[in-house]
């Protein structure tokens, strides 16, 4: 027993770019949240959707339009090639581009719940104290919201580690480059080496039960803050 | 093998002389390697339209497939992309060692969507004018083995291997081309000729001197034993017709 | 709109804004109201008669209302002009407890402290903090206080960034009877050392009758009587729909104690009263309520009967309602007015006319405070 060298590669591999992707989607994924818990514009409903989309579309779909979209004909590949960067398939920056669309719903809905959850009151009596909107945001809702971004960071981390489908369309299976756990677990399979695939699905298993057990702790306490505010 | 084959081939012939004509309809399901998807298609309608069988097509990758058998899948026949895993089936008991047979004979292409890119020669391998060279995972996929091989015997290996992405299995290797994300690759000759025509872009026909012949073999099921359209449609597949349908479709076929 | 002579010493409130209420119904908050810029006024309604819309809409948290808002003779809103509510120097007091849950009772006041254009003055501080009874709950969580600690605390912080106006929307409503006792000393103390005026909203005709000063009450958004509180309490003519609770409020002097029968004498203009002894000093202030129910009118004056509190009036006004038993007859008791509530086959049977001298029967005075 014992991970080869291969195994350690990709299981670095998939923690760097979950932590990538996980910073980038709370950076981007809050004010995004905050934008669909409080407006009350037409475009909530379509652009909700267009977010939650991942949740039910097959990851090959993604991947596939992913690669047509990053590919040299592709909007997002002449607009990386204007910019002298080439095209992103096969690469790591593909990758993190790719699991950001992919796990965007995971960090976003929780977000959105928790924004939602605080409510309009303690923003409204933050503004009779003399707050002003983006100083209500960051001393008000973020910290009332604090569970939701535990919740959407280990739900973001988690998704994009056992990422398979979009990975398989776009990365190419480049080591250190693209070639994440869950693809070199398939791998594994194809090549019936199903000893070290064990192993690492192993891993995965442990991994995830641990992560989804903290969310579902963690979801109790926030729903006791939430009765807290209302009392 | 050929000595198998006359042994099965009347096996065959008997059962056919014993049976009437119009035996009782069955329904049989074939998991077959994706690099052979659309000859089976082809194969599978000209059977059902001669008799009186149903043929269920599965299509997939050989690795999975053997995973499915190996845990009582239910396939009646196994087309795979390979020779290891029809052969492991039958160590293990799970499949019928005298069915075995090599159905067709993969022909390796290096293919561009580029019309300009391939001389009809491997020249453009050494040259700058692609930053992406789609191959199957070798570790796996029977086509890409024969990449390596062909890479290395050009002596490109080590040169290419920054350049290098891997397709799990052909079918995604030619994706990943056909969405030019990929200038060029090394692809079935299946998946672009029609014919012995190229159907778009630009090729070179890999020498069969610069790789193992990919050799893909069927076998039988051991559920399916006595499964009478099993046999039959093994025996249209192996039939002179039969081998011409997979022969225009880019393999070669043996005699 | 109001163009009537604006002075530091009031407060304008023009305000057009669209209600909604539940059952799908809409109606306008219209009101054009001048408010004295000092003391308390209660504006009072029915639940949907559009009072929390009205302080909302004053606060600047209802942004699409139109209008004119002058308070100490700066402009919170006027056609385009719109000043954000950050920007207002307003205190806002909520219904049910809006502490923030994530930060201590001493943190909540500091929120609004440092977020004040104006210099923190530390007696201010310590003044406030020991008005509300709040030193040793500084360090405490929301979660760790009762209800009415919470909404002291909550008082506390509208308070401390010296808003010029301090709004509450029903303080008192989401607590119980004892909470509610042990609260409103404490908004009278703020009524007496603080020169800050405040709007309290209310359903409760109790605590109007204990802490206003100034009276508007609304009924579907609209103003229906407006004044001084004892004016609009005594006046007849708009009968506010209080039922049993009609009656009216009056300030008193004690004068005299009687330990033995355990009563107080006190004096007001009308003339004076015995009341139960409820431990106020003599020479002390108190505002009492006479309710319409409790007098009774008689021609002459009967010694002869349990009813202690007896004063000559003079009958102001008769107030007869259609299809109704029961008719309301103002008195006028020197400067003062009470009502008293007959049913008009005794003022018939009186024959009780306007101008016409007759003898009050108090049956029941209560101290509010």
């Amino acid at each position: 027993m014992g991970f080869s060298e291969a195994d350690i590669g990709a299981i670095l591999l998939t923690l760097r770019l979950a932590t990538t992707v996980t910073i980038l989607l709370l950076l981007f994924g809050a004010p995004l949240a905050w934008w669909l818990a409080r407006t009350s514009s037409r475009f909530k409903g379509p652009i909700g959707a267009l977010i939650a989309l991942p949740l039910v579309l097959p990851p090959t779909v993604l991947g596939f339009y992913l690669l047509l979209a990053l590919g040299p004909n592709g909007p997002i590949g002449q607009f990386t090639q204007s910019l002298g960067l080439g095209t992103f398939a096969f690469s790591y920056s593909g990758l993190v581009i790719g699991s950001i669309f992919y796990s965007l719903p995971f960090v976003v809905q929780p977000l959105q719940n928790a924004f939602d959850a605080v409510g309009e009151r303690p923003l409204e009596v933050a503004a009779t104290l003399g707050a002003g909107p983006v100083d209500r945001f960051f001393s008000i809702a973020l910290p009332l919201a604090k569970p939701g971004f535990f919740t959407a960071a280990v739900l973001g981390f988690a998704h994009t580690v056992g990422e398979f489908g979009v990975v398989l369309m776009i990365g190419g299976n480049i080591p250190g480059e693209t070639r994440v756990v869950s693809v070199q677990i398939y791998d594994h399979v194809e090549a019936l080496a199903y000893d070290q695939a064990n192993q690492l699905a192993l891993l995965m298993v442990v991994f995830s039960f641990l992560i989804l057990l903290s969310v579902y702790g963690m979801q109790k306490k926030s729903h006791r803050q939430v009765l807290r505010f209302s009392q | 093998m050929s000595m198998d084959y006359k042994k099965f081939s009347r096996r065959v012939l008997c059962l056919a002389l014993l049976m009437p004509v119009s035996t009782v309809a069955a329904e049989l399901t074939v998991a077959v390697a994706s690099n052979f998807t659309a000859p089976a298609k082809y194969l599978a309608e000209e059977f059902e339209a001669q008799s009186e069988h149903q043929v269920r097509l599965v299509f997939g990758s050989s690795g999975r497939f053997f995973a499915q058998i190996s845990n009582g899948a239910p396939f009646d026949l196994f087309f795979s992309a390979d020779q290891e895993k029809p052969q492991e089936l039958i160590e293990n008991g799970l499949a019928i060692d005298d069915s075995l047979f090599t159905y067709a004979l993969g022909g390796l292409v290096l293919w561009s969507r580029d019309e300009q890119l391939i001389q009809s020669s491997p020249a453009v391998l050494s040259s700058n004018q692609f930053s992406r060279l789609s191959i199957a995972n070798a570790r796996h996929a029977p086509y890409g083995i024969a990449a390596e091989e062909v890479l290395s015997n050009l002596n490109l290996l080590a040169n290419l291997q920054s350049k290098l992405v891997r397709g799990e299995n052909i079918a995604q290797t030619f994706q990943f081309v056909f969405t030019g994300n990929a200038e060029l690759g090394f692809v079935a000759k299946s998946q672009v000729y029609q014919d012995d025509i190229l159907i778009s872009g630009s090729a070179w026909q890999v020498t069969e001197d610069l790789y193992s012949p990919i050799r893909q073999d069927a076998v039988l099921l051991q559920r399916a034993s006595t499964n009478d359209a099993a046999l039959a449609f093994l025996a249209f597949v192996r039939s002179s017709r039969g081998r011409s349908i997979i022969r225009s479709y880019g393999y070669v076929v043996g005699d | 709109m109001n163009v009537s002579n604006h002075t530091a010493n009031q407060i304008s409130v023009a305000i057009n804004h669209k209600l909604s209420e539940r059952g799908g119904r809409t109606f306008n908050l219209d009101v054009d109201l001048d408010l004295p810029a000092k003391g308390i006024t209660a504006v009072f309604g029915e639940s949907g008669s559009g009072k929390t819309t009205l302080l909302r809409c004053i606060a600047g948290l209802e942004t699409s209302s139109h209008g004119e808002i002058r308070v100490r003779g700066v402009v919170w809103q006027r056609e385009t002009d719109f000043i954000p509510c950050h920007q207002r120097r307003v205190g806002y007091v909520f219904q049910e407890s809006s502490l923030f849950p994530h930060l201590n009772v001493k943190k909540n006041i500091a929120f609004g402290i440092s977020r004040s254009p104006s210099q923190l003055d530390t007696e201010h501080y310590h003044e406030i903090i020991e008005l509300m009874g709040l030193a040793s709950l500084l360090q405490q969580y929301p979660d760790q206080l009762s209800g009415g600690e919470r909404q002291r605390a909550a008082i506390a912080r509208a308070l401390i960034i010296e808003p010029d106006l301090l709004l509450m929307d029903e303080p008192l409503a989401s607590l119980d009877m004892k909470r509610k006792q042990e609260i409103l000393p404490y908004l009278e103390s703020v009524h007496e050392k603080l020169d800050v005026p405040i709007i309290y909203v209310t359903h409760s005709i109790d605590e109007v009758a204990r802490l206003a000063d100034y009276l508007v009450v609304l009924e579907e958004g609209k103003v229906i009587a407006n004044g001084g509180l004892k004016e609009v309490l005594s006046n007849i003519e708009h009968p506010l729909h209080l039922g049993e609770e009609t009656g009216v409020v009056v300030e008193a002097e004690v004068r005299e104690r009687d330990s033995e029968w355990n009563l107080i004498r006190a004096t007001f203009e009308g003339g004076e009263l015995w009341i139960r002894d409820g431990g106020d000093e003599i020479g002390h202030n108190i505002r009492i309520r006479i309710l319409a129910r409790d007098v009774s009118l008689a021609l002459s004056e009967h010694t002869d009967t349990s009813i202690i509190n007896r004063l000559r009036v003079e009958v102001e006004k008769i107030q007869y309602v259609v299809g109704q038993s029961m008719l309301l007859v103002s008195l006028k008791a020197g400067n003062s007015t009470i009502i008293a509530r007959l049913s008009r086959r005794s003022a018939h049977h009186l024959n009780i006319n306007e101008g016409m001298e007759v003898w009050a029967q108090i049956k029941g005075v209560a101290i509010l405070r």
